[in-house]
């Protein structure tokens, strides 16, 4: 328990998690497995960071240049605010990304625009705005590295971090 | 920068020497039109300069290189020569380069001086007029010999073509390395050629988008390094560096005034769309110039600094953003760009005649140009991904960023309007983001 809390508390532990969660065309070898931090996702302790990222889901994808938060995104989120309601010492940082179909400075803006949707949404279900942050990372941090549309379609994601418990 | 100014002073041209005393037409035949549609490169032999060492060959390599990659010259092959130059100051023997078709011929020589500098002097003739055209003499320290061939290499390129060369300059770009999904992002410095690379950031943080000041001292661009990305000021000799004003949230695409008293870039709005403001320098004021419930960014001055051209997806549809003229207050915001696909990184050339962007059209990135009204569109270039052109000074020939399946990072590119002049510009790692300086003094 005291473990994972020091995880929760650490962003780049959760970026780990979550780059486990997409079996994608990123490398599926990563040096530490969930099963070396003594986690695995079905036993997820309630109410932690991994709870949070394997059972709740901590991303929500876009369509090309769009973003709306569709049908299926709005139930992830609808289950992220639920989440957050019921942990209310966790803060999160919601990243909007963007595929590599587009221009750098243009993305930026539209990663930003994909994270602030995605916080008003999250916001519209009663999580607090004082909780959440935004950042864009336009197209610069792909999970997801093939050149063609499938990896493109993952690439274009908000991610809900937590950022640790809140002062 | 400035101790490298004094030691690289043009002297004085070079009398016409020996060749004087013949006998010259009024005008010389030996020139390049770069107006014309179709451009034959001129023949041109350029003799390794008369040295006690290397250097000789090394700056007469480096002008060879420049001119060549310019598209606008044809080198011809050193073996081809016939006479063989003793003394640069003496007229040579024009019929052996005519007969090889040597239209212009340059002659030099490097010496060292008692202080240490480098003396680097140059001669360039009509070989079919008979007659010089035009020779200078050059001082550099030891350590500068590359750019006295780039400031050789100008002077030619500008006698014979009557525009401002650009091979005394220098880029700023992204240097890219290690896997796509980790990348490395630092900000380097390098020569036009791609030699003399400098790591202005230790890859610690995600930087992009940098952009040259016009004195060419500062660059502004974007940065992760204070967690929420933000537009920076860094001086490149110092390395010292500052936010650039005091924004709530995230500021980008950033862009000099051509006077360099101002940076224009793009702010993020609560509500995710973002809007241009400029940032006044000295007084640290700032001014809204667009406020639309749209992304507005990568704007981009006009070389008078009248107008700014920018990128906005305010027209709706399907969020597919195009390109906007303005005035430099936010007055008169037009939309310019018509053609099928999506338009963004405008940029002005700074001769003002032309606005170079990346357009997205049937799945693949184009370099292309247009008038500043949005008439006359070219397209140069045609790609997988590229993108973010950027202007050498004399407005002549664009650089930017491709990446092609499978080679898992972009690359450097330039290519002339016409075209058909396409040059990779080598980097060791992976490159973005280009930004051309102007011409140095």
């Amino acid at each position: 328990m005291r473990r994972i809390a020091r995880l929760a508390a650490n962003p780049a532990m959760i970026a780990l998690f979550a780059s486990l969660a997409i079996a994608g065309c990123a490398s599926k070898k990563t040096p530490n497995s969930a099963a070396d931090l003594g986690l695995n996702g079905a036993a997820a302790t309630p109410g932690s960071a991994q709870d949070f990222t394997v059972n709740v889901g901590d991303r929500i994808f876009f369509d090309t240049d769009s973003s709306a938060i569709r049908a299926d995104a709005q139930q992830t989120l609808a289950r992220q605010a639920q989440w957050l309601n019921r942990y209310s010492q966790y803060r999160i940082v919601v990243e909007g990304h963007a595929d590599e179909r587009g221009t750098r400075e243009y993305n930026l803006a539209l990663g930003a625009r994909r994270a602030a949707a995605t916080r008003d949404f999250l916001a519209s279900k009663g999580v607090a705005a004082s909780r959440m942050k935004t950042i864009s990372y336009g197209k610069e941090r792909p999970v997801a590295v093939c050149d063609n549309i499938s990896c493109w379609s993952q690439n274009r994601r908000a991610v809900t971090t937590l950022s640790g418990a809140g002062s | 920068m400035k101790k490298l100014l004094t030691t690289l002073m043009t002297i004085a041209a070079l009398a016409a020497g020996a060749a004087g005393a013949l006998t010259f037409p009024a005008s010389a035949r030996v020139e390049i039109d770069v107006n014309k549609g179709t451009i034959e490169p001129l023949p041109i032999a350029i003799t390794d300069f008369l040295a006690g060492d290397q250097l000789g060959a090394e700056i007469s390599g480096i002008v060879t290189a420049d001119l060549k990659r310019s598209g606008l010259f044809a080198p011809i092959d050193k073996s081809a020569f016939i006479e063989k130059i003793s003394n640069p100051d003496v007229a040579p023997r024009f019929d052996d380069w005519k007969v090889i078709n040597a239209q212009a011929l340059v002659t030099g020589r490097v010496s060292k001086e008692a202080d240490g500098r480098v003396r680097a002097e140059y001669r360039l003739w009509d070989t079919f007029a008979g007659q010089q055209l035009s020779g200078e003499q050059f001082f550099a320290s030891s350590n500068n010999v590359r750019r006295v061939g780039h400031i050789i290499a100008d002077a030619i390129y500008e006698r014979l073509t009557g525009e401002k060369g650009y091979f005394d300059t220098r880029i700023v770009f992204v240097d890219e390395s290690g896997p796509k999904n980790a990348r490395k992002k630092r900000l380097a410095i390098m020569d036009q050629d791609g030699a003399n690379v400098r790591y202005l950031t230790d890859g610690s943080a995600i930087v992009l988008t940098p952009r040259f000041s016009p004195n060419r001292q500062e660059v502004t661009y974007m940065s992760y390094e204070s967690g929420q990305p933000r537009v920076y000021l860094l001086q490149i000799e110092t390395g010292q560096r500052e936010l650039v004003g005091n924004f709530p949230g995230m500021t980008f695409a950033p862009r000099f005034s051509p006077d360099g008293q101002k940076v224009i870039m793009s702010l993020l709005r609560d509500d995710g769309n973002s809007n241009i403001f400029a940032m006044d320098l000295r007084s640290r004021s700032t001014t809204r110039l667009t406020n639309s419930n749209a992304i507005d960014t990568s704007p981009s001055y006009s070389p008078d600094g009248s107008q700014i051209v920018f990128t906005s997806d305010r027209g709706g549809g399907s969020g597919r953003s195009q390109i906007y003229v303005m005035g430099a207050d936010g007055s008169n915001q037009k939309r310019i760009s018509f053609g099928a696909g999506v338009y963004s990184t405008p940029v002005w050339s700074p001769r003002g005649d032309l606005v170079a962007f990346t357009k997205q059209s049937g799945g693949e990135f184009q370099i292309g140009v247009m008038k500043p009204d949005g008439s006359g569109e070219r397209i140069l270039s045609t790609g997988f991904q590229q993108e973010g052109p950027t202007w050498a000074p004399n407005g002549r020939v664009l650089m930017f960023f491709r990446e092609v399946p499978g080679s898992g990072g972009p690359k450097l590119f330039s290519i002339d309007l016409t075209g058909r002049n396409e040059q990779a510009i080598p980097t060791k790692d992976y490159a973005s983001d280009p930004a051309w300086s102007p011409l140095l003094d």
